[in-house]
């Protein structure tokens, strides 16, 4: 599947300019990177979050495309109704198109609150995608940690305190649960590598059945980050193998892109407010056992995609 | 032409839901729910329907997916009990708010806790403020009757609410009863063809649903959820006069048996009004001016037909089947009696909580809740406010 993106540039925005996301929000440079894979109407559900009220103020909208919203929980489960319902009409004549349905939740709309109507849907096998915009936090309450926020941050219900240095548990590997789901396709990706993050989406629309896509979306806010760092830090999260891009084909395990040089997580770190507590020489061990973890994860997706 | 068949409550209730044939349904099982997505599920399995049957992890999902379906453009039901009920909670609420016309069965189970897996009604008691239309049925007969009319009510263009029919759990869901059934195609003639203004679907016309609405908008639109609520009294009447010309059933707001002249009644919704209607009947006998008004519509509440029917007796027993733990009896003794009050004139009001958890209600208590009236009817202060009926102290 190849991407041209002088073609892709033509087409129309689907998530259109006037919502009111932050500047240097990771939520809408995926979306719409995302939604260029695509070549059908399509009917997007989206979790309670950042994406779904900045894009949806009433009587405004910023999507060109039908939408729905219930709740927090549950865009999963809302999506495989529609899902449910195009499939009854399609097969009784009353609806023409070929459509497409993509849910959108924040990590904590999908790791912690919606992860059981997400199992639920892609075991069902819904002819549908997920994706998971993971900015590790729940980042529209302000910043809460999540079960994807990574050890060591400072959040506000994780705050740095006298006692306690941040978070104190590694992040969830949903991406590698949802493969465990043995669904057509699961995939882990980046807005700073768009080819490979629109190829995905091709893939993932192209499937009969269940995708899931989780991809990295970072917060200025939320990460203590310049809004014009949005993309390098996307790089250095790919490059550090925080967050390494692969994909799960039909069960299939599949390095998506290998950086040139493994750098330090520290690299990413360093960039961040909520891990800046983390460089006083107390916490070295912190920053020590974050890398270990990365290291551990990095070795295991390398076996499982047969890479030494 | 109707047909006799002998079916429990939620045999009747999926033989509706057959005829019906909705485009969607999504369920999860639940004791005493059960068997009716059995059935659905055999429907479909032997090619009787064209339903996709969408069998989610859980009733929230299940509340959450039937919304998906029916924004969708779906005739889209679900079905549930107790807990189930309790769990979608939250997504009750937005079904309503979409104004959605979703048909929900629901087979009324204590809620937990402690854990009890028989009839009382604070499952859908505790769902009464959540913008669904509630009919109440006595018996399997009118289970179904009250489903397909349902259908019909939920789907016009005045009102466009989701309804919830209830049955008593295994009193009539479980229970076999001669019942009479339309033919397929009737219902079919009857409810129609679903075209719904605006779905998901429409490619010509995307629509947003459960967008953000804030100070600005926000009660606009519970307003006019609110006019559609009372909207849909006149439909409901409508709906049953038509129902009646094709079954021959009569079905109002609520059924006022041996009324007319009574001087004093007893007011209840479900199963338990076939008993009470034997206990009138007895008391009638003896010259008793007694009478019973069975709640069939809950919500909206029919306050002005009520007020017109029970403003002429002088003593009235309101029985729950469910508290509301407010110190103030049950939700039914607190509507009626707030329905009442403008009356210049108005009867005493007593309220009685009975057959929580399933607890049987037997002819002796009704007995003497009837007792109770007619002493207060005479002028006589027999009763305590609310009484827990039946209850060992």
């Amino acid at each position: 599947m190849s991407v041209n993106l002088k073609e892709l540039s033509k087409k129309p925005d689907i998530l259109t300019p006037g919502h009111r996301l932050c500047a240097g929000c990771g939520a809408p440079i995926a979306v719409r990177q995302l939604l260029s894979a695509l070549d059908n109407p399509v009917v997007i559900g989206n979790a309670t979050g950042c994406l779904e009220v900045s894009t949806s103020i009433f009587p405004y909208s910023a999507w060109n495309c039908s939408w729905i919203h219930s709740a927090f929980e549950n865009a999963a489960a809302t999506i495989s109704g529609v899902e449910a319902a195009y499939r009854s009409l399609k097969k009784q004549g009353k609806v023409k198109e070929d459509f497409k349905f993509i849910a959108f939740g924040g990590d904590g709309g999908t790791y912690d609150i919606g992860f059981q109507s997400l199992s639920g849907a892609m075991e069902r096998g819904h002819n549908m995608v997920y994706v998971c915009y993971d900015n590790g936090a729940y980042m529209n309450t302000g910043v809460q940690r999540s079960s994807a926020t990574p050890l060591g941050a400072d959040t506000t219900t994780s705050p740095v305190g006298a006692v306690v240095p941040g978070k104190l548990q590694h992040r969830k590997d949903l991406t590698a649960i949802m493969a465990a789901h043995n669904i057509p396709y699961v995939a882990q990706g980046s807005p700073s590598h768009f080819t490979d993050l629109i190829k995905k989406m091709k893939k993932a629309l192209a499937v009969e059945g269940p995708a899931f896509i989780n991809v990295l979306a970072p917060c200025p806010r939320g990460w203590r980050t310049e809004t014009s760092e949005t993309i390098s830090l996307l790089r250095l999260a790919v490059d550090t193998c925080f967050w390494p891009l692969y994909e799960v084909e039909n069960g299939k395990w599949n390095l998506t892109f290998r950086p040139k040089e493994k750098k330090p997580v520290e690299e990413w770190l360093k960039h961040q407010g909520r891990f800046r507590h983390l460089f006083k020489p107390e916490n070295r061990h912190l920053i020590d056992e974050f890398q270990q973890y990365v290291d551990n994860s990095w070795e295991t997706l390398l076996k499982r995609c047969e890479v030494s | 032409m109707g047909k006799r068949v002998a079916l429990t409550g939620n045999e009747a209730i999926a033989l509706g839901m057959r005829q019906i044939n909705p485009d969607v349904v999504a369920a999860y099982p639940i004791t005493p729910q059960t068997d009716i997505v059995q059935y659905l599920a055999s429907f479909v399995s032997d090619g009787q329907v064209k339903t996709e049957l969408v069998t989610v992890e859980s009733e929230h999902s299940a509340m959450s997916a039937t919304i998906g379906a029916a924004a969708a453009g779906a005739r889209a039901m679900t079905a549930t009990s107790s807990q189930g009920l309790a769990l979608m909670w939250e997504v009750v609420y937005i079904a309503a708010s979409f104004r959605l016309p979703i048909v929900m069965p629901v087979v009324n189970r204590a809620l937990s806790g402690p854990i009890n897996i028989h009839c009382d009604h604070s499952d859908s008691m505790g769902a009464r403020d959540s913008g669904w239309i509630q009919l109440y049925s006595e018996s399997a007969q009118e289970a179904y009757d009250n489903l397909l009319q349902a259908v019909r009510i939920a789907e016009d263009k005045r009102v466009l609410l989701p309804v919830m029919v209830c049955q008593d759990g295994f009193i009539t869901s479980h229970s076999m009863e001669n019942l009479e059934i339309l033919q397929d195609e009737e219902v079919r003639t009857f409810i129609g063809e679903y075209k719904p203004d605006y779905t998901l679907l429409d490619t010509e016309r995307p629509v947003m649903y459960g967008p953000l609405d804030l100070q600005n908008y926000y009660f606009e639109h519970k307003k006019q959820q609110a006019e559609a609520m009372k909207a849909a009294l006149p439909v409901i009447l409508e709906v049953a006069d038509e129902y009646k010309k094709l079954s021959g059933r009569e079905y109002k707001l609520f059924e006022a048996y041996r009324m007319d002249d009574a001087e004093y009644a007893v007011v209840i919704m479900g199963s338990a009004a076939g008993t009470t209607r034997v206990v009138v009947d007895e008391l009638r006998a003896a010259g008793e001016k007694a009478g019973l008004l069975k709640l069939r519509v809950f919500r909206p509440f029919p306050y002005k037909a009520l007020q017109e029917v029970l403003g002429k007796v002088k003593a009235v027993a309101v029985m729950d089947r469910a508290d509301s733990f407010s110190g103030f009896g049950g939700p039914v003794f607190t509507e009626i009696r707030a329905g009442l009050y403008d009356l210049e004139i108005r009867p005493k009001i007593s309220g009685y909580i009975y057959g929580l958890g399933g607890r049987d209600l037997g002819i002796e208590e009704i007995r003497r809740v009837f007792n109770d009236i007619k002493i207060i009817a005479q002028g006589g202060d027999a009763v305590e406010f609310v009484t827990h009926l039946g209850v060992r102290e």
